[in-house]
């Protein structure tokens, strides 16, 4: 066999089916049609996998495709994988994401945004006057830092300390008033609840280094001991002050003091009994109704603030509009159905989780009288803080995992020089676009 | 590669001769052309799955490259090879290259070693072969996520193995040890593969000649001596196939440290390339710094190939 031949065959066999991948490469290109933000028809969504959303979701396309029969919504389940954010980054590559996405995190908005995915909400005639009528003040947390909306703020989950009643009861704790409201309470508390044998852990948010774990650990104390600031201010990381630092130094101590654990759980350690208690939002309520005999208290700050004045993190999911969508007009009046008082009330009904809305306690009185252990929760939403809408949000939120985890869960160097090199770090990621 | 394809020069120039369709023709597609239709859809699926997606890697690794919708106006600037500096000055890049290196030397003599002597050992037994083959395969089919489970309880700090242990069980536990979270997953993924290369090396087993160890006990070899003398040698080729394929395995370790380690804890400790690539790239949205890390365990990985090839290989070549 002759090489040069050989090499060339190959070479035009390769020339061919690179011309084939190219073609199709072409063939998955597109774009939107200059006209798409007043196109009307039908539109697809996309909401998330947990069975009350799916729930929720169903009835609301079934509401709409009624009474809109030539702009019927097609909906299906947020497709599987690694991450809800992982699929929408590719849908948008691909150019394949739905008109509505009713499961877009807050965190993963900028880049949504930076990769031309996601249409500006405040360009509908309605856009911004909508979305600040139905969320007032909190609404301006979930502006990009354009000064636009390119996500309407849909349903928080505040975060408490939920506790195990039985457990407390076992220590020799008041169950109903349990002392949880200062930092010292709350490791007096802890203490007991490990040393009685009570509990083998006072309370185990995951250890682990995923860039989101700390909205459960020491974002929301953060948010309630500074009185509702965000990570990140105007540019600025705001935690390397000596708010930031007492945080962290709480945290240490139930880790040094072993009683939280360094190691992951499987599971989840407070329906298992592995834990006294745990920090989630009302979406657990009714996960936790048939294991836990649980009560709920709003996370501590170090004075030991008031409910009515303690913030917390959010833990919000959204709606954005994707650029992909053809019929924009159409998807923004099912996006103002959807989150209509009407639907709001049905999403709260359904699943048990706060609609963002500024007058959620005096709009579904009789909810919250039918439901009382939502009552605080709907108290609870009106004082929020949401993850910073900044450039690179997923690497700010990463860096200060990794610096959190080495000072704080594993007792590595100093917090405080810890938090400053996270905090100098984040300053250079917010400010490259 | 056979070095007599060019031995007769005049008889390829005698089909280049200008002029006529039909040499040109048969000069570009060969005497079969058929044979280049059969063959096209194996190259456009290398070409689709491999070829492509490292070419554009090296152009990602170049460039201020993000994934953006059809259509959107971006700007991916040519950055020259800032994207290497950065990954090469960054101490997380550089620790996870390290933990790596650690992994590999775990688990490379680890899988050979062991599968050698195992299906050595599975070769030469007469009751329950077929039941012991399927036990040591059952773990390298059965998905990481569901496995990793067990390993969980098995090495947390009040554990099986801790408890077994007693005191001296080490302290921080296994898995938050920075000591022993490295070694603990090299273990793992060499228990987990351990099924696939012992069936390597059963398949090679099989083509020793059965002569050469009568050959061997006719010297007076004991059953060690023909380890060492007859098996050995007799399945180099598979060695050097069992070295390129865990090291090749092991170079992409992700799944372990992401659900094991819980993303690569404790401070890094087991943060593989590939974890910080699907964190830079696929998370955060930094696929040219990913694509730059990407690019540097490539060339790693084949100089540590050809380096096992080049002494471990012996005479194939």
């Amino acid at each position: 066999m002759h090489s040069k031949g050989l090499t060339r065959r190959i070479l035009a066999v390769t020339a061919a089916s690179a011309t084939v991948v190219l073609a199709l490469g072409a063939c998955a290109s597109g774009g939107t049609s200059g006209d798409a933000s007043t196109a009307r028809g039908p539109i697809t969504i996309w909401y998330s996998n947990n069975s009350s959303e799916i729930e929720w979701g169903k009835q609301m396309v079934t509401a709409w495709n009624a009474d809109h029969p030539d702009e019927k919504v097609k909906a299906q389940e947020i497709p599987a994988g690694k991450s809800s954010e992982e699929v929408i980054g590719a849908a948008i590559t691909a150019g394949n994401a739905p008109c509505l996405i009713y499961n877009t995190a807050p965190v993963a908005v900028p880049q949504f945004q930076k990769q031309g995915g996601l249409v500006d909400l405040s360009s509908f005639k309605d856009g911004a006057s909508y979305i600040e009528d139905r969320s007032g003040e909190n609404a301006a947390q979930y502006k990009s830092d354009d000064g636009k909306f390119y996500q309407m703020p849909w349903k928080s989950n505040p975060v408490m300390i939920f506790y195990n009643k039985d457990m407390f009861t076992k220590a020799g704790l008041d169950a109903e008033n349990p002392s949880l409201a200062t930092y010292d309470e709350f490791l007096a508390t802890a203490r007991t609840l490990v040393s009685s044998g009570a509990a083998k852990n006072a309370i185990f948010p995951s250890p682990t280094s995923e860039f989101y774990q700390s909205w459960f650990d020491f974002y929301p104390l953060y948010a309630a001991e500074s009185g509702g600031k965000q990570l990140v201010k105007d540019g600025k990381a705001t935690f390397d002050d000596a708010t930031g630092v007492k945080v962290a130094e709480f945290w240490k101590t139930l880790y040094t003091e072993g009683l939280a654990s360094k190691e992951k759980y499987q599971s989840d350690s407070f329906a298992d009994g592995v834990a006294a208690m745990s920090i989630v939002g009302p979406w657990a309520v009714p996960v936790y109704k048939d294991k836990v005999n649980w009560g709920a208290v709003p996370v501590p700050t170090s004075a030991g603030t008031a409910a009515d004045k303690t913030y917390t993190f959010s833990d919000a999911k959204n709606v954005a509009m994707y650029s992909s969508c053809k019929n924009q007009a159409t998807a923004w009046d099912v996006l103002k159905f959807s989150t209509s008082k009407a639907q709001d009330g049905q999403l709260l009904d359904l699943t048990g989780q706060m609609p963002i809305r500024a007058d959620l306690p005096t709009a579904y009185p009789e909810y919250f009288k039918a439901n009382p252990a939502y009552l605080q929760f709907g108290d609870q939403a009106a004082r929020t803080v949401e993850v910073p809408n900044v450039s690179n949000s997923v690497e700010v939120w990463q860096d200060f995992r990794d610096a959190y985890s080495k000072s704080v869960i594993f007792g590595e160097g100093d917090v405080k020089k810890s938090l400053a090199g996270a905090a100098e770090k984040i300053n250079q990621l917010v400010a490259t676009k | 590669m056979s070095t007599t394809a060019t031995a007769n020069p005049a008889a390829g120039r005698s089909t280049r001769s200008p002029g006529g369709r039909g040499p040109r023709r048969r000069a570009l597609l060969g005497k079969n052309p058929i044979g280049l239709l059969l063959s096209a859809p194996y190259l456009v699926f290398v070409i689709v799955v491999f070829a492509y997606p490292l070419v554009f890697a090296v152009y990602m690794a170049f460039h201020d490259y993000f994934f953006a919708a059809p259509g959107a106006q971006v700007d991916r600037p040519f950055v020259g090879l800032a994207n290497f500096q950065e990954v090469l000055s960054d101490p997380a890049v550089i620790r996870s290259f390290g933990n790596v290196g650690v992994f590999l030397l775990i688990n490379v003599p680890l899988t050979v070693v062991l599968s050698l002597v195992l299906a050595t050992a599975l070769n030469k037994a007469v009751h329950g072969r077929t039941f012991l083959r399927v036990a040591y395969y059952v773990p390298y089919v059965t998905a990481s996520v569901a496995v990793v489970g067990v390993w969980l309880f098995l090495f947390s700090g009040s554990g099986l193995v801790n408890q077994l242990l007693g005191p001296l069980a080490p302290d921080p536990s296994w898995l938050i040890s920075p000591t022993w979270a490295m070694p603990t997953i090299a273990l793992f993924v060499t228990w987990k593969q351990l099924g696939f290369y012992i069936l390597l090396y059963l398949a090679a087993l099989q083509s020793v000649s059965k002569e050469l160890y009568e050959a061997a006990s006719t010297d007076g070899a004991g059953a060690v001596r023909s380890f060492f003398s007859v098996t050995i040698p007799g399945v180099r080729p598979a060695t050097v196939l069992v070295l390129l394929l865990s090291t090749v395995t092991g170079a992409n370790l992700f799944t372990e440290p992401y659900l094991l380690t819980g993303g690569g804890g404790p401070n890094g400790a087991s943060t593989s390339p590939v974890l910080l690539m699907y964190q830079k790239g696929i998370e955060q949205g930094h696929p040219g710094t990913a694509s730059a890390i990407g690019i540097v365990l490539v060339i790693g990985v084949l100089i540590i190939a050809f380096l096992q090839r080049k002494f471990a290989g012996g005479d194939e070549s």
